[in-house]
C-alpha cells in the first residue's frame, strides 16, 4: 500500500506569463486530485490554460511562464521543490506526457527504435541495448503496430499520423509511468483513427492502472474516456465533477452552454443550436469577477465584481458560480426556518 | 420536384506528379451528384479524401480533368475522360503491367467563368490565411464589389459594405481595421461577408468552422443557416465533423479516397447507412453523452487510408473493409440508387 493519499494533488495552482504587454494569468488557481486507475479530462477552449497547467506539472513551462503560487504533489513528493535533475528523472519515468502533434514531438533524424531505446535507457541506466530494443519492440506491439522489427528502423516521416501517435504513446509508456498526461492526443487525427487511438488508450489504461490526465476540447472524447472532468475557462476552473454529473446536471452556465451548443450526430430532429454569445476572454485584460460573466445569460451584478467561491454540489462535484452560491444560501436559510 | 441548381457528372480531378508515370494523384474519381436550389449538401470524409478538391473543382478553381458540370441548366464544363489503360513495361523488371496513360481528347465545352463567379462563391477553412493582411476589411469586401462593378457611386459602395458587415454581425467601424485585429471567429465573419458581397446564389463552404473554438462554431453555423433562409442560398458544406454536417445539411455525401461512396438524405444516412465506410464513420464520431458512449458498439477500422497516388484496385475501400470479398478487389462498384434518394456504391448491396 502506498503511503500517499492521492497519486497527484494540485492545489491552488497559479501560472503567469510575464510578457512585455503585462502579466497574463494563464492559470488562476486550480485544484484537483487524481488517483491511480482514474482518467480525468480537462476541457476548455484554446487559451483557457489547460495545456499550461499540465506543463506546470511536468516542469515544462517555457519562459516567460512561471508557477507563482500553489502546490503540486505527485506520489507524496513536492514537484515544485524538485531540482532540474530530479525533474528530468521524473519526466518520462514515473510521469509521462504525450503531445498533440506527434510529428513535432518525434525527432525527424533518428529512427523510431533509436528514440524508444533512448527514452528507456535514459531512465534505466542498467539495461543493455539489446534488452532495451526488445522492450521497445514489445511496447510497439502493445500499441498495435505490426512489423515491429522493420518499424524500429524507420524514421518518423515514413509513418502515417495515426502510426506516429501510437509510437508517441509507446514512448510515453515505455518506463511504465504512474501518471500519463495526454495533451490533445487525438485532435490532429481523423475520426476513424481517433477511434483507434481512444480504444487503444482505454485498453492500455485497464492493463497498466495508471492515472491519466486527458486534455481536450472535444466533449465527445471526454464522454468516451473520462471518469471525471475539469472544465476550464480563462484560466479558472469553473466546474469539476464525475463525468455523468457534468453531462447530465451541469452546474455552471459555461458547461451548460458548451453542451447545448454542440450538434449531435445522433440527434433525431433538426434543432437550432444555442450558441454561447460573445467572444473568448482577452487574457491580457481579463474582466473582474467571474471571467464568464460578460458572456453569461444569467449574469448578475455580483458576477461582474467578484469571483464566486466553489460550491460543493455533490460527491466531488463543485462549481464556481454565484447562482449556485445563491441556491446554497437559500437552502440553508430554508433549513433554519423549518 | 425541386429544381437542380448544380449537377456534376462523372467528375475527375488528377494532379500530375513530376517523375511519376501515370495519372499522378487521383484526388477526385468519378463523382456524380446534384444540388437542389436552396438546399445544403454536406460532404464528409477524412483528410485527404478529396472533399476540398471536389469543392474547388466544381467552382473550377482547379481545372477538372474530365467530366461535366451543369450550373442552372447550362453546361459550364465538359471534357471526355482523357486516360486509357495500357500495358506498360516496368523500368526495373521489364514486366508489363496496366497503367493509365494520357490520350488526346478535344475539350468539349468550357465557358468563361467570370460572370459565374458572381453566382458561385466560396468560404475558406482558414480565415486568417484567406484574407490579405495588408488590406482593411472594407477594402477586402469592396474589392469584390469593384471587380464586378456592382456599385455605381462611392456612397452606394460604402453603404453596401456597411450592410454586409451588419449582416455578419460586425460593426461599421470594423471596415477600417486590418484582419489581424480580429479574433478567428470575426475573421471568418469577414470571409463570409466577402463571399456575400457579390450576391451569390451558391456558396461552397470549405470547412468554415473547423479552425474555430467550440463556443464560436455554433455562432457561425447559426449565422450560415439564417443567411440561407433570408437570401435563399444554396450550400455545398464541406467538413470532416459529421455531427456539424449532419446538423446543417439536408443531404449528405460521404467520400472515401476520391470517390463518393454514399449519398442520402441526412436523417436517412444516420439511421440507415448502407455503405460499410459510412457505418464506421458514424460509429467513430464521439457522442457527448457518457451513457451512450458506454453502451454503443464501435466498429474500429484497421490500418490507414491508402495513398491516392496509388489507390487500391476495384472498390477503393476494400483494403480496410471488414466485409470485402474477391469481387471488391477486382472491379469498382457502381454508384447507384438503392432506395429513393439514397445512393451508394458497394457490391454487397447488389446481392
Amino acid at each position: 500500500m502506498s503511503e500517499y493519499k492521492h497519486l497527484l494533488e494540485v492545489e491552488d495552482l497559479h501560472v503567469s506569463f510575464f510578457t512585455p504587454a503585462g502579466e497574463v494569468k494563464a492559470v488562476g488557481g486550480i485544484s484537483y486530485t487524481l488517483d491511480e486507475d482514474e482518467v480525468m479530462g480537462i476541457v476548455g477552449e484554446s487559451g483557457s490554460g489547460k495545456s499550461q497547467e499540465a506543463y506546470a506539472i511536468m516542469g515544462l513551462l517555457q519562459s516567460p511562464g512561471k508557477v507563482i503560487g500553489g502546490s503540486i504533489t505527485f506520489e507524496g513528493e513536492d514537484v515544485l521543490a524538485k531540482s532540474k535533475k530530479e525533474m528530468t528523472e521524473l519526466r518520462g519515468g514515473r510521469a509521462a506526457m504525450i503531445f498533440q502533434n506527434p510529428m513535432t514531438s518525434l525527432n525527424p533524424v533518428y529512427t523510431i527504435g533509436n528514440q524508444l531505446v533512448e527514452a528507456l535507457r535514459a531512465h534505466d541506466k542498467t539495461i543493455s541495448e539489446e534488452d532495451a530494443a526488445q522492450r521497445a519492440m514489445e511496447m510497439l506491439t502493445m500499441v498495435g503496430i505490426n512489423n515491429v522489427e522493420q518499424r524500429m528502423k524507420q524514421y518518423p516521416h515514413e509513418l502515417s499520423g495515426g502510426m506516429r501517435q501510437r509510437v508517441m504513446i509507446a514512448m510515453g509508456l515505455i518506463c511504465h509511468p504512474k501518471l500519463l498526461i495526454a495533451d490533445e492526443p487525438t485532435t490532429a487525427l481523423d475520426v476513424t483513427i481517433q477511434a483507434q487511438i481512444l480504444e487503444l488508450m482505454k485498453d492500455l489504461q485497464k492493463k497498466t492502472h495508471m492515472g491519466i490526465i486527458f486534455i481536450t476540447h472535444n466533449l465527445g472524447v471526454v464522454a468516451e474516456i473520462c471518469d471525471k472532468v475539469c472544465v476550464m475557462y480563462a484560466g479558472k476552473m469553473v466546474e469539476q465533477g464525475p463525468v455523468d454529473d457534468i453531462f447530465y446536471s451541469p452546474a455552471h452556465p459555461y458547461t451548460e452552454g458548451l453542451l447545448r451548443s454542440m450538434p449531435r450526430v445522433d440527434a433525431d430532429s433538426h434543432e437550432r443550436l444555442i450558441p454561447i454569445e460573445g467572444t473568448p476572454v482577452d487574457m491580457l485584460n481579463p474582466p473582474e469577477g467571474c471571467p464568464f460573466a460578460p458572456r453569461c445569460p444569467y449574469a448578475m451584478k455580483v458576477c461582474l465584481q467578484k469571483m464566486p467561491p466553489y460550491v460543493e454540489l455533490g460527491e466531488d462535484h463543485r462549481s464556481a458560480c454565484w447562482l449556485r452560491v445563491q441556491e446554497a444560501l437559500e437552502k440553508k436559510e430554508g433549513k433554519q426556518d423549518g | 420536384m425541386a429544381e437542380k441548381l448544380l449537377e456534376v457528372k462523372n467528375l475527375y480531378k488528377y494532379f500530375p506528379v513530376k517523375g511519376v508515370k501515370g495519372p499522378g494523384v487521383q484526388a477526385v474519381e468519378n463523382v456524380s451528384l446534384f444540388i437542389n436550389k436552396g438546399e445544403t449538401l454536406g460532404l464528409v470524409g477524412e483528410s485527404g479524401c478529396g472533399k476540398t478538391t471536389l469543392g474547388r473543382t466544381i467552382l473550377r478553381l482547379h481545372e477538372p480533368t474530365a467530366g461535366q458540370i451543369i450550373y442552372g441548366g447550362e453546361t459550364i464544363y465538359q471534357h471526355e475522360y482523357p486516360f486509357e489503360e495500357k500495358l506498360v513495361e516496368g523500368e526495373k523488371d521489364g514486366a508489363s503491367r496496366p497503367l493509365l496513360v494520357k490520350k488526346r481528347v478535344p475539350r468539349e465545352k468550357s465557358v468563361d467563368m467570370f460572370p459565374l463567379r458572381r453566382k458561385m462563391q466560396i468560404i475558406f477553412q482558414d480565415p486568417a490565411a484567406s484574407l490579405d493582411p495588408r488590406m482593411t476589411v472594407g477594402e477586402i469586401i469592396g474589392e469584390a464589389i469593384d471587380i464586378h462593378g456592382l456599385c455605381k457611386t462611392k456612397a452606394e459602395r460604402t453603404e453596401r459594405i456597411k450592410e454586409l458587415l451588419d449582416r455578419v454581425g460586425l460593426n461599421t467601424e470594423h471596415a477600417n481595421r486590418f484582419p489581424h485585429e480580429f479574433s478567428g471567429g470575426q475573421q471568418q465573419r469577414v470571409g463570409i461577408a466577402r463571399a456575400l458581397a457579390v450576391e451569390p446564389e451558391f456558396i461552397v463552404c470549405d470547412e468554415p468552422i473547423s479552425a474555430l473554438d467550440v463556443s464560436i462554431q455554433s455562432q457561425v453555423v447559426n449565422m450560415l443557416e439564417d443567411m440561407q433562409q433570408d437570401l435563399g442560398l444554396t450550400y455545398l458544406f464541406i467538413a470532416h465533423d459529421l455531427s456539424v454536417v449532419r446538423h446543417i445539411s439536408s443531404r449528405i455525401g460521404v467520400m472515401y479516397l476520391g470517390s463518393l461512396v454514399e449519398l442520402a438524405e441526412s436523417y436517412e444516412l444516420n439511421k440507415n447507412p448502407l455503405h460499410p465506410y459510412t457505418k464506421t464513420l458514424l460509429s467513430a464520431v464521439p457522442v457527448p453523452d457518457p451513457e451512450v458512449s458506454r453502451s454503443r458498439q464501435r466498429i474500429v477500422l484497421e490500418g490507414d487510408i491508402p495513398s491516392p497516388m496509388n489507390p487500391p484496385s476495384g472498390c477503393r475501400f476494400h483494403t480496410r473493409c471488414p466485409y470485402a470479398t474477391e469481387k471488391c478487389a477486382q472491379c469498382a462498384p457502381e454508384f447507384k440508387e438503392h432506395a429513393p434518394g439514397h445512393w451508394a456504391a458497394c457490391h454487397l448491396l447488389d446481392q
